[in-house]
């Protein structure tokens, strides 16, 4: 007891010190960095990245930021005068953690921009934060719809997509060419019922009927039982939206329980994406997908970009790989047009909102009013090319601007 | 019918599949008491060395099958003479945290290693394609893996209730200080049955990769669904974790065709019961 008694002192002495520690640290260097400012013109202009590099979502961070390291590589980490840094920090898709390493980066990094992050639900629980501390955020990737709608910010603006632009692009299209009838099925949270709900919308206003619907959990690992609930008879195609580990089961088993010969399969990008196709074989032949990026999107500016980033990493580039280049585009086109100065954020704001640019996916702007991209989407269908399975763009609906509500 | 036929089947074979990743972690918690929550992770190493031998080093399925699950066996046997075996003495919580702290290195460099992307291995081909059984097609990997689940399920039983081996076990189990005390080296004992855990591990490591693929961040899903069988099924007895394998494989497969929306909630729902109405697992042995 007595001993127990003592421990306990020594180590609330420790905490007490290790903290007084660790706040003594944090405030010198803060003070530091002020002062630092002030007197050194060239301090680098930092980008906070919030991307996941754990969890079901890793793959698509590390590609998102190996797009933003390339163009900035490209630019040799300078943009108009200014050296670029990136600072990394990993979300794990968590809120939570996200918020705590937000935090981390605005108050001992103290980024000039952020952008990221993955997931939907991370979006979201930043948001209120970055609104109130006036931080200029490019969302690279994540589209959950009210990010530009309800939760709309001043200070956030969306260069990926919308939910609803991936599901509602594919609607109208999928009632002329594919049937009168359909499936739907998608992941269980917030990114994949948008999706569903904008293919519904567009796809019911067409003249098109809802077969029925079945929300699998994220991250699931066996669909045989879902598979089994939509071989139905009667029906002209399954809309799809699954992506990473869940498209890759969701696509072979489709093929397994013997559907794929018996309905077509259509969804979004992301059931064929580039990094996940090499992993399901032979067994997408024959999808068709809506998305804004493809591989093998003939035009100059993207036959560039793709070739520059397999020098580089040595592997194909994938949807989330063309949105970090293109967020890394627009961010210095933006610094370009400030001449460097990044210190007022509605400035920054102000000039990256009017960024228009020839993008790998094609020409791109922001919808003033919502704070969305404005882009084209393309239809993509899977084929198979000297025993591999590729993709080929088959149709191009232009300019799809998201309604805002 | 036939749809009710189709998920009789789905149920089979995943609840074989649950059983078969999850046979290892029971031996050894249940028969050890050792909770290894680095246990999740040696199950992806095996996925993982397995996609290598097949899909990067072009071997054939079946010696990824014999290499690996020795391979891993050998890694768990160096992790528990040198790390854990000085925990014995300390209790769960400082397993828990050890084997905890592991899991997350083992995490780390396995993204270095095989990067982040999901990653799949093809079955053998012998069973790469689907079988018609009164008209659904089945993938016939996923009626080996029923066979496959039935064969392991009949070795360890066996070796559990009918050898001397098992016996042993058992007794060490039981009270660790009189079996020492009657001439065994229980430590040996011990080892062997980590060695036979980890084996384990890696079987289901390379078993499971064709139907669930291996990604960064998987050792925990399997971690998470070994507990929920370990927590229904009862410590210490094969029988219970076959069992509840089976259960959880049945109501997942059942919930998510009649109820696709809580199909996540009844699984959890089911563990809830059993720790309510039985705290012991449905064939546990009463804890004093």
């Amino acid at each position: 007891m007595k001993n127990f008694k003592r421990n306990g002192f020594v180590l609330i002495l420790l905490v007490l010190l290790l903290s007084a520690c660790s706040s003594g640290a944090i405030n010198t260097t803060t003070s530091k960095e002020k002062t630092k400012e002030k007197t050194d013109d060239n301090s680098p202009i930092k980008i906070g990245a919030l991307l996941p590099s754990t969890g079901v979502y890793a793959s698509l961070g590390e590609n998102l930021l190996n797009g933003m390291n390339l163009y900035f590589e490209e630019q040799n980490w300078e943009v108009a005068g200014k050296k670029i840094e990136i600072i990394h920090e990993d979300t794990e898709a968590d809120p939570q953690v996200a918020l705590r390493k937000l935090r981390k980066l605005t108050d001992q990094d103290k980024i000039d921009i952020l952008t990221g992050p993955v997931s939907t639900a991370v979006a979201y629980a930043i948001r209120d934060e970055v609104d109130s501390k006036k931080l200029p955020f490019l969302d690279s990737h994540a589209g959950g719809n009210d990010l530009t709608r309800s939760k709309r910010s001043d200070y956030i603006w969306r260069s990926s997509f919308s939910s609803w632009q991936i599901g509602h692009s594919m609607g109208e299209w999928a009632y002329k060419n594919v049937g009168k009838k359909i499936y739907v099925t998608a992941a269980d949270y917030a990114f994949g019922h948008e999706v569903a709900e904008a293919f519904k919308e567009a796809y019911t206003k067409a003249g098109g009927q809802i077969a029925g619907e079945v929300y699998p959990p994220l991250g699931n690992n066996d669909y045989s039982s879902y598979l089994g609930k939509m071989n139905k008879e009667g029906i002209d195609g399954i809309y799809a939206f699954y992506a990473g580990s869940d498209a890759v089961r969701f696509v072979q088993q489709y093929d397994q329980y013997g559907l794929k010969e018996k309905i077509p399969l259509i969804g979004s990008g992301w059931l064929t994406a580039e990094d996940v196709r090499p992993q399901q074989a032979n067994s997408p032949d024959g999808i068709k997908a809506s998305i804004f990026w493809d591989y093998s999107l003939d035009t100059k500016e993207n036959q560039t970009f793709i070739k520059a980033y397999e020098k580089k990493y040595n592997k194909r580039a994938s949807i989330e790989s063309a949105e970090g280049y293109d967020a890394a585009m627009i961010l210095a086109e933006a610094i370009n047009k400030l001449k460097g100065d990044v210190s007022d954020p509605d400035k920054l704001i102000e000039a990256m909102s009017s960024v228009e640019i020839n993008s790998p996916r094609g020409p791109i702007k922001f919808d003033k009013d919502t704070h969305n991209v404005i882009q084209n989407l393309y239809i993509v269908e899977t084929g198979i090319v000297n025993g591999k399975t590729e993709n080929k763009v088959i149709d191009t609906i232009p300019q799809v601007v998201d309604p805002g509500k | 019918m036939s749809a009710l036929l189709l998920q009789m089947m789905n149920g089979l074979s995943y609840g074989m599949l649950l059983f078969i990743i999850t046979c290892g972690i029971t031996i050894v918690f249940g028969i050890l008491g050792v909770l290894n929550l680095a246990h999740g992770s040696l199950y992806v190493l095996g996925s993982y060395v397995g996609y290598s031998l097949i899909i990067k080093a072009g071997l054939p399925f079946w010696v990824a099958l014999m290499a690996v699950p020795l391979l891993i066996a050998i890694i768990g046997l160096v992790l528990e003479v040198v790390i854990l075996r000085p925990t014995y003495k300390l209790g769960h919580l400082s397993q828990v945290l050890l084997t905890f702290g592991l899991a997350y290195i083992f995490h780390d460099v396995f993204s270095m290693m095989w990067g982040k992307n999901i990653l799949v291995v093809n079955p053998p081909d012998v069973l790469n394609m689907s079988v018609e059984i009164a008209g659904n097609a089945i993938p016939a990997y996923r009626l080996a893996l029923i066979v496959i689940g039935i064969v392991i399920a009949i070795f360890l039983w066996y070796t559990q209730e009918k050898t001397k081996w098992g016996a042993v076990i058992r007794a060490g189990l039981s009270d660790k200080e009189m079996v020492g005390g009657l001439g065994v080296n229980i430590h040996f004992v011990f080892t062997c049955v980590f060695f036979l855990g980890s084996l384990m591990a890696g079987l289901g490591g390379v078993l499971g990769s064709p139907v669930l693929g291996v990604y960064p961040g998987m050792e925990f899903q399997i971690l998470i669904l070994s507990l929920v069988v370990l927590v229904v099924g009862g410590l210490g007895s094969v029988t219970g974790t076959f069992i509840a394998s089976l259960l959880v494989g049945f109501v997942e497969t059942f919930s998510r065709f009649f109820l696709p929306e809580l199909s996540l909630i009844i699984t959890f729902a089911l563990m809830a019961l059993v720790l309510v109405i039985r705290p012991q697992g449905l064939t546990g042995r009463r804890v004093v």
